[in-house]
């Protein structure tokens, strides 16, 4: 704390002034950072609300009706099947991780590094991979199911880390209360830990829901572009996201995309506010 | 049987634990594989610090492109880093906890707002923002810096203000005992004090900008020349991938990937940095 040695005995006026200036810098940054954050918001929903129609939402795309509603369905499609993939993969590898591995298990090293490192890798490294291996090597042609592979990949060190945390947050009481009533680890991790847990897990699964929803860059080349709702999970299909790149791509419809801004914030402000809803609770009862 | 049970539920456990090793393993060969030979074809040399990209003439020269991911990367990091440190700092010993409640939510709304969204955003408003301020297209360096300056900004806020709360009260107790006001103590202890971690959050929002792709496409302009100033166009890597994926056949198509290669290089980089940081920061 050698920083102090200028610092006089008196509050002189340069002192105080000084002090008046970092707060005065720590407040304008508060401000343009929620300042912002409204400006969009705010933008975005004033110019794409009046462009919200009941056409937009027919159940097919057509050159003179860029209609939304294939891409709403498709992106509930492929969040599903991505979750389906990526959440008993990443609850069982946190389950392994909190559960049952040893204190400085060299394994368990290289797992969160792994972990690390794919949350580090952004997304069109993703659709790249998921192009080269799904596309082509796997010969499945842009598809659903290419994308959601994908997807799946890409939020599993989400869901494994907030299930981690979920599961660390259990107190042990718990997990020796059951180990003392005779029951094994497996019946104890299913019985007793995974169920107090579950808010915390449920939080990281829609904070993933939210990753897919918002994702474009990973499936324009996985998922493909195509503007209708698949028959099957290995026909190309394109979420809201895509939808939006589409339509810029194209050249066509600012109307519609800012209609379909305003779709992808409502859903993203539903699921951010249901997650912190649930993982407000989380923190509610055990502290 | 029970034990046969607990016995395979463990090893299945442990399969999944493996997953995200064979992903990383997965992700790994298949770019190098597909890349590494493309960029031994074309020369490294010529591939890294080749000036001119035309793919018509077989000609793949990423330099303008990795210049250009540079170059907006470094002007997030001067748009975002300030706003993000104070804002952290604001969060994290300023603001009452009723305003709080409010801004933590706030700050994670950001980081949720698809990036296509920030792209649009910045398209119809940041560009034209910029024709009429300073003339030209619009479609600018500067343009992709500040949408990228934003998109950052939660990252950084998220880890710096971690950091910070991290620091020992006893720290900022100690200041105040000596005399120092509230600002001078926070200033000059507890930021100095979180430093590593607020530079791993530096760390994680160079890897997000660089990585960015949606947005920067929507903005940049996407010339595949050497960019020359503020206001003029340029291309990322990542811009370059999505930009020509859709038709690039053969050789193409491989530079491309090995585009991809070069770009995951980076990142590679840029995760290790983040993790030497952050585990000396918890130390």
């Amino acid at each position: 704390m050698n920083n102090h040695r200028d610092f006089p005995a008196s509050t002189s006026r340069g002192v105080r002034v000084q002090a008046l200036l970092l707060r005065g810098l720590v407040y304008l940054a508060a401000a343009l950072t929620v300042g912002v954050l409204l400006f969009i918001i705010a933008y975005i929903l004033i110019k794409g609300v009046p462009n919200l129609s009941w056409q937009l939402f027919s159940p097919t795309y057509t050159s003179d009706n860029a209609s939304l509603f294939p891409a709403l369905v498709n992106t509930i499609t492929m969040t599903f099947f991505s979750l389906l993939l990526a959440v008993p993969l990443g609850i069982g590898a946190a389950i392994y991780l909190v559960e049952y591995s040893a204190r400085g298990n060299r394994l368990v090293k290289v797992v969160r590094m792994t972990a690390e490192t794919l949350s580090g890798i952004p997304s069109i490294i993703y659709g790249l991979f998921g192009y080269l291996l799904f596309v082509i090597a796997l010969k499945w042609s842009y598809s659903l199911l290419a994308g959601a592979c994908t997807m799946a990949m890409m939020i599993l060190p989400v869901i494994m880390r907030t299930t981690e945390e979920a599961l660390k947050s259990v107190p042990d009481i718990y997990r020796e209360g059951s180990f003392g009533l005779g029951a094994g680890r497996l019946r104890t991790v299913f019985k007793i830990v995974l169920p107090t847990a579950v808010p915390g897990i449920l939080a990281g699964i829609i904070l993933a829901v939210g990753r897919i929803v918002g994702e474009t860059a990973a499936l324009i080349y996985t998922a493909g572009t195509v503007a209708k709702i698949p028959d099957t999970l290995m026909d190309s299909g394109r979420t809201l996201s895509v939808h939006m790149y589409a339509l810029w791509n194209e050249g066509l419809s600012t109307e519609q995309s800012y209609a379909t801004a305003v779709v992808l914030l409502v859903l993203v402000f539903g699921l951010n506010t249901l997650s912190a809803l649930i993982a407000q609770k989380v923190g509610g009862k055990n502290g | 049987m029970n034990t046969f049970k607990e016995k395979f539920m463990k090893g299945l456990f442990l399969a999944t634990a493996c997953v995200s090793i064979l992903a990383v393993a997965l992700i790994c060969f298949f770019l190098f594989y597909n890349g590494a030979p493309t960029i031994i074809q074309i020369g490294l040399k010529e591939f890294l610090s080749g000036t001119t990209w035309r793919p018509s003439n077989g000609i793949y020269g990423i330099l303008p492109m990795i210049l250009g991911s540079i170059y907006v990367t470094a002007g997030s990091i001067l748009i975002g880093v300030p706003i993000g440190i104070l804002t952290a700092i604001f969060m994290a010993r300023f603001c009452k906890k009723r305003l709080y409640r409010v801004l933590k939510p706030a700050v994670n709304l950001l980081a949720g707002i698809p990036s296509v969204v920030y792209g649009f955003f910045g398209l119809m408003v940041i560009v034209p923002a910029i024709r009429i301020l300073f003339g030209g297209s619009g479609k600018s360096m500067l343009a992709a810096s500040i949408i990228l300056g934003i998109m950052i900004l939660p990252t950084i806020i998220g880890v710096s203000e971690s950091a910070l709360r991290a620091v020992p009260e006893s720290y900022y107790e100690g200041s105040r005992a000596l005399g120092a006001s509230h600002e001078r103590s926070v200033f000059y202890t507890i930021v100095p004090a979180a430093k590593s971690g607020i530079m791993a959050g530096v760390i994680l929002g160079i890897g997000r900008s660089i990585g960015e792709t949606m947005a920067v496409i929507m903005v940049a302009g996407n010339q595949a020349v050497i960019p020359s100033g503020l206001l003029t166009g340029l291309r990322t890597m990542t811009a370059n991938i999505v930009l020509e994926m859709g038709y690039a056949t053969d050789m193409h198509r491989q530079a491309l990937i090995a585009t991809g290669v070069v770009l995951f290089i980076f990142i590679l980089i840029i995760n290790i940095c983040f993790s030497l940081l952050n585990r000396r920061s918890k130390e």
